[in-house]
């Protein structure tokens, strides 16, 4: 494994792992560390840094929709032109052109249910090249970016054993 | 009801009192587990879970399941260059341990000597009592970074015994032995016509380096019994599976204390087994990454504390040397104070005096944290 492939896994992981442990848990020094994650910004291949939230623990409502999208194409507009009048708005978390039945994966998210179903109808919907918007609200997460969301069932092997 | 003398000469398990101490206390982080923290691959489980509902709920044969055999004996001639045939030898068991067991009891006569390497896992001793032989301490030292010598084993008197016992990569001290290293074991073990039982439950933890079998050295193979089995590479532990590999008669004859004890190992264990061997070599692997990064943290972080600790390269131990030297009351100490459970060495034997165990098949958060809190200790 390469030294890049390893701090990515530690730091998808947890991106919060110090320096000092991350040169801990591989065979590089703190600076080779820092320059590997340096370069691999530089890159972007990492592209930033965000923390993994559980919505129903904090006491504000905040809600989040999947949205299917599908569009007609002209010789003046493509995919690209599309994502890039959805990805200027904040409200959209995750843009994918995607295969399957539908063209764009959207992620969207808002305080109140009222924001983001007026966001879909006045400001996605009413793109020309959208033909068709299908949208499922998320009602529960149980693992988000690969960190589960249950508590788990704690450790329940014998604190000591052979 | 009498004890059996047998049984009276077995000593309290020094792994049982550290056990009860750590239940006693709340928010303890223990390290000193001996199993994986990983759960088996969801392929094992669905393997068990699908003989559960096909019904397959009947013996196996005592021997265990024909096909679980043939992939055991490609897997361990693939991995290990181990050749061995699956009809006559190989015995499927109800984990290691009863292989190590029925081993015992097949191959070792009252008053036999078998001689065990210390410090070791700790139901090496109590398996030769139970079979009457007579365990032959063989200390092992840090100087020789736990690992078993031709002197060790002379100074010992081991050249008198029947077996040989063993385990590498060892617990408790995650100690490996190269080639190198086991040819003048092998050469004891040939010189004074030892029969060998190799635990090679760890074979797949190791860090840097592949295993080598004692088994795989020249005039080796007649006379060793392999254990491995499903426990700590697949995280298995609670399916109880493992495996012999022997010569036809070594297996026959423990197949024979096996039938009349075991039968067969447990029937949806094999199938988890099977499917484990077929296709879970990506799980272990990825298990694998991460108790290396766990033991380089561990390591890295015992040497910055300033505790002598040497560099374990297998298993999922490492055997640093408890500061102050006793290594009972630093153990019963960092408990109570720090709610952080090790144990300490001379569980494992005479030879593990003055070390602890510290186990790191545990989350990485609660390792750095364990960590941190012994820091804090200190």
């Amino acid at each position: 494994m390469t030294a890049k492939r390893e701090l990515l896994d530690l730091l998808l992981e947890n991106a919060r792992y110090s320096t000092e442990d991350l040169a801990r848990m591989t065979d590089l020094s703190e600076a080779e560390v820092v320059s590997t994650i340096e370069t691999l910004e530089d890159e972007g291949i990492i592209r930033g840094y965000q923390a993994v939230v559980d919505w129903h623990r904090v006491k504000e409502e905040h809600i989040r929709a999947e949205v299917e999208l599908n569009v007609t194409l002209d010789r003046e507009t493509g995919y690209d032109d599309i994502a890039d009048r959805l990805g200027r708005f904040p409200e959209v978390t995750t843009l994918q052109l995607v295969s399957g039945d539908y063209d764009f994966h959207l992620e969207v998210e808002g305080d109140s249910l009222q924001e983001v179903s007026n966001f879909i109808s006045e400001k996605v919907a009413p793109t020309p090249e959208i033909t068709q918007t299908v949208t499922h609200y998320v009602m529960e997460t149980y693992k988000d970016r690969g960190i589960e969301f249950e508590d788990g069932h704690g450790d329940d092997r014998l604190s000591i054993s052979p | 009801m009498n004890p059996s003398e047998r049984v009276q000469r077995v000593p309290p398990s020094g792994i049982r009192k550290f056990f009860e101490l750590a239940e006693e206390q709340d928010d303890v982080i223990s390290l000193g587990v001996g199993e994986p923290d990983f759960s088996a691959p969801w392929a094992a489980r669905d393997a068990a879970i699908d003989s559960l509902e096909r019904g397959r709920t009947s013996y196996t044969a005592n021997r265990g399941m024909a096909d679980l055999r043939g992939a055991i004996a490609e897997h361990v001639a693939e991995r290990y260059d181990l050749q061995y045939d699956p009809d006559d030898e190989i015995l499927v068991t109800t984990g290691v341990s009863e292989g190590v067991d029925v081993a015992m009891r097949a191959l070792v006569d009252p008053g036999d000597a078998v001689a065990v390497p210390e410090p070791s896992y700790i139901s090496y001793a109590p398996g030769v009592i139970f079979a009457d032989g007579d365990p032959l301490p063989v200390p092992t030292r840090e100087a020789d970074e736990f690992k078993l010598t031709y002197e060790q084993l002379a100074e010992s008197g081991a050249a008198d015994a029947e077996a040989l016992i063993f385990c590498y990569p060892n617990n408790p001290t995650g100690a490996v032995m190269t080639e190198s290293e086991l040819e003048p074991v092998a050469e004891f073990v040939r010189e004074h016509d030892l029969t060998v039982l190799a635990d090679e439950i760890y074979a797949d933890l190791t860090y840097g380096h592949d295993h080598t079998s004692i088994a795989t050295l020249p005039g080796m193979r007649e006379r060793t019994v392999v254990f491995n089995g499903f426990s700590k590479a697949y995280a298995m532990t609670g399916l109880r599976l493992g495996y012999a590999l022997a010569p036809p008669e070594g297996i026959a004859a423990m197949n024979r204390v096996h039938q009349y004890s075991m039968l067969s190992a447990p029937t949806t264990a094999q199938h988890a087994a099977l499917e484990a061997l077929h296709s879970c070599d990506d799980a272990v692997d990825e298990m694998v990454a991460t108790y290396d990064r766990r033991r380089k943290l561990v390591l890295s972080r015992f040497d910055e504390m300033g505790i002598d600790c040497f560099e374990a390269k297998g298993a999922f131990y490492v055997f640093p040397k408890a500061p102050g030297g006793d290594a009972e009351a630093f153990a019963e100490d960092l408990l109570e104070a720090q709610g952080v459970a090790v144990v300490p060495g001379d569980a494992f034997g005479e030879g593990g005096e003055g070390h602890l165990r510290v186990s790191y098949a545990t989350g990485t958060k609660d390792l750095k944290e364990a960590m941190d809190r012994i820091e804090a200790f200190l």
